[in-house]
């Protein structure tokens, strides 16, 4: 479903990914590691159409359409859903305003017909029990004073209203406690399914015990240095990082 | 001819037109006359209108309006749709036509200024001007010589209005520009409460001068809720001064909200002159194309433990001009008073200008008072976050620009109201009004299960 061929992006003059390339298939979770600075937060952020990112060569098809030609919005219609890192607090703009106005642009890029206040309302309910927040998150503005695990949360949250095909969750671990995490991963775990593909970007292994994935890639200096199974990431925590690096640059 | 002789020719006229008037009325057409002409139209050398040109109005040949003829179904739907006691002016003229004041509960008057000068002028004569008098400005002194109509609302003690009282200012896309100087008179009895709607609207090509004056007595423990949606015509000029006189723990709660009009200017003033009285001023304004808005406020602490709270938020596009200019007087033996004040402004493009300045003035040592003021832009992340959701660009710019707002929107408790904000500022969102109950009903389902 969604194809990265050498893709190759600068930020400020510099060059942040140096051909990369990423394939994910329906019903796949892929996991996206590396160190520090190694440009995973960068293609999440280019999928999504985050400003300040050239794209200088490569490209990214999605469903068959090139992701780059697409506004933002239409990518996010289209199905592609990016968590954040820090998501961004919206002073004034209330959580349940936000799901709602989002399911039903995502409806109407569908062509179909906005969804029933009682059918909204049942919906979001059962999605936020399932977060294990309180119903009072909605009426609260968007992220603002929120704790770190509650934005992740949060982000999560709108996932499961949204159900993106995609899901991109970029360090939803980081700031988590264990019962967050768990929260989270059973979250994100719910969102699998035959037809959907997510992709985890992640620097610790830890969060992989709960969510487990189908392919583990390891990004070094903005390449995919190595591939495989869940097995890889399990023996990054063993070794760390290094081997790795220095593999690539052998 | 110098534009002060020509508009008091224009008066001279009038006058000619008049049957005969009350001693005090002619009297006091002539001292604000004599002021005017003192004062002239003011020039930007004076601090009070340093950045506020009123040229176009000191040159423009107005006429007065002569009669209250609208298209019912203009007004229609201009009016707000509200169930209210509505009187309704053309171009300052009266409209009996298009008012409906309905069953006003017993103790309560609501009337056109002329019917309550016929009624009986005298008891007009004593709270009329003594707020505003001609010395306030130059236009309070062009309103008092021209003053023929507006309206009176009166409410005896322990009286409670409960629908809106809407004073609804149409202005007509006429000939030639014409001007009105409506004034409002508000006395509210103690313990009385109301909600007042001053709503001017108008034609779209209306090219025309309201210069109102409006004073408010409220009496001990009044509580009033005055709504002022200006959403005039671009081509009109609005110049309005507000005088309101607390009494012992009254409350005056004002929504200055500023849409409209093309050049405006508000002069709004509460005297708290006895101990427990409150006001809240509320406002914003929204300016886009070559808009230029101007408010001051005034908050008199003339008691001790009197309260008051301010927060303007001010929105400007393209070229808009904005000006505010707030300030907090502390009498000196007005002792434990309360005054807040905050000023926020978003500019949505490099071209808008605002010029912001609260001000304390504190003669007293045992207060409590704050205030500050900002500026700032739309948070492009927070643009970027609504639209990686899949809200498309405008409607997320236009979300963050009303939220801005929210703190003053929050407050109004009429939807009428907050509509006409939200579609002016924000343009059309997704139903926003449609969450009322959606949480609760959401509540109630988790208590269920």
């Amino acid at each position: 479903m969604l194809e990265v061929k050498d893709l190759h992006v600068t930020v400020e003059g510099s060059e942040i990914l140096k051909g990369l390339s990423l394939t994910i298939q329906p019903g796949e979770v892929h996991a996206l590691m590396g160190p520090n600075g190694a440009g995973k937060s960068t293609l999440s952020a280019v999928i999504a159409g985050k400003d300040g990112y050239e794209v200088t060569s490569g490209s990214i098809t999605f469903d068959g359409q090139d992701v780059l030609e697409m506004e933002i919005e239409e990518r996010a219609q289209a199905g592609l859903l990016l968590g954040f890192q820090y998501p961004v607090e919206i002073p004034g703009v209330k959580n349940i305003y936000l799901l709602k106005a989002a399911l039903n642009a995502q409806r109407a890029a569908r062509g179909e017909e906005e969804i029933a206040a009682p059918d909204f309302m049942k919906l979001v309910k059962e999605k936020v029990s399932f977060m294990k927040m309180d119903t009072s998150f909605l009426q609260r503005a968007v992220n603002e004073g929120f704790s770190g695990g509650e934005k992740k949360r949060n982000e999560i949250l709108q996932m499961l209203v949204l159900q993106p095909k995609l899901a991109m969750l970029d360090e939803i671990d980081s700031g988590l406690d264990i019962d967050a995490m768990r929260v989270v991963a059973d979250g994100v775990n719910s969102l699998r399914g035959d037809d959907k593909g997510i992709l985890l970007v992640t620097h610790y292994q830890r969060l992989l015990d709960y969510i487990v994935p189908d392919r583990v890639h390891v990004l070094v200096d903005g390449r995919i240095a190595k591939s495989g199974d869940a097995e890889l990431a399990r023996e990054l925590e063993s070794r760390g990082y290094d081997w790795v690096v220095e593999d690539s640059a052998a | 001819m110098s534009d002060e002789q020509r508009f008091l020719d224009r008066l001279a006229e009038r006058n000619a037109q008049r049957g005969n008037e009350p001693s005090w009325i002619a009297a006091r057409r002539q001292a604000g006359a004599a002021r005017f002409e003192a004062l002239g139209f003011p020039h930007r050398r004076v601090e009070d209108w340093k950045y506020t040109n009123v040229r176009d109005i000191a040159r423009t040949d107005f006429t007065l309006a002569g009669d209250a003829e609208f298209s019912p179904a203009t007004a229609a739907a201009l009016t707000l749709p509200v169930d209210a006691h509505r009187l309704t002016f053309v171009d300052g003229v009266f409209a009996p036509a298009l008012s409906a004041l309905g069953d006003l509960p017993a103790g309560v008057q609501v009337l056109p200024l002329s019917q309550a000068l016929e009624d009986n002028h005298e008891a007009v004569g004593g709270p009329l001007g003594r707020l505003t008098g001609v010395d306030f400005s130059a236009f309070a002194a062009l309103n008092t010589a021209f003053m023929e109509e507006g309206a009176v609302v009166r409410l005896a003690p322990r009286t409670l209005v409960e629908k809106p009282i809407v004073l609804q200012f149409l202005s007509r896309d006429g000939e030639t520009p014409v001007m009105s100087h409506p004034r409002i008179l508000i006395e509210a009895g103690s313990g009385s409460e109301a909600t007042v709607i001053e709503h001017h609207v108008g034609e779209v090509e209306a090219d025309n001068f309201t210069n109102l004056v409006e004073e408010i007595i409220l009496d001990r423990g009044a509580i009033l809720t005055h709504y002022k949606l200006q959403e005039a015509p671009l081509k009109d000029r609005h110049i309005a001064s507000i005088h309101v006189e607390q009494a012992r723990d009254s409350r005056y709660q004002s929504f200055n909200l500023n849409l409209g009009g093309g050049l405006v200017r508000n002069d709004l003033v509460t005297e708290l002159n006895g101990e427990g009285a409150e006001a809240v001023f509320n406002g914003l304004f929204y300016g886009q194309g070559r808009q230029h808005i101007d408010n001051h406020t005034w908050a008199n602490h003339n008691a001790p433990r009197t309260f008051s709270h301010e927060n303007y938020k001010g929105i400007l596009d393209d070229r808009a001009h904005g000006v505010f200019n707030g300030k907090v007087v502390v009498r000196r033996d007005s002792q434990q008073i309360e005054a807040d004040q905050s000023n926020a402004n978003l500019l949505l493009s490099d071209r808008a200008e605002i010029d912001t300045k609260p001000e304390l003035e504190i003669y007293a040592d045992d207060v409590k008072c704050a205030h500050g003021a900002t500026t700032g832009q739309l948070d492009e992340n927070a643009v970027f976050a609504l639209r990686t959701r899949g809200i498309d660009e405008q409607t997320a710019r236009g979300l963050l620009t009303l939220a801005f707002a929210g703190e003053v929107m929050d407050r109004v408790k009429l939807d009428a109201v907050s509509a006409r904000v939200e579609l002016t500022v924000a343009g059309k969102l997704p139903e926003r009004f449609n969450l009322a109950g959606l949480v609760e009903t959401a509540s109630a389902l988790n208590e269920e299960s």
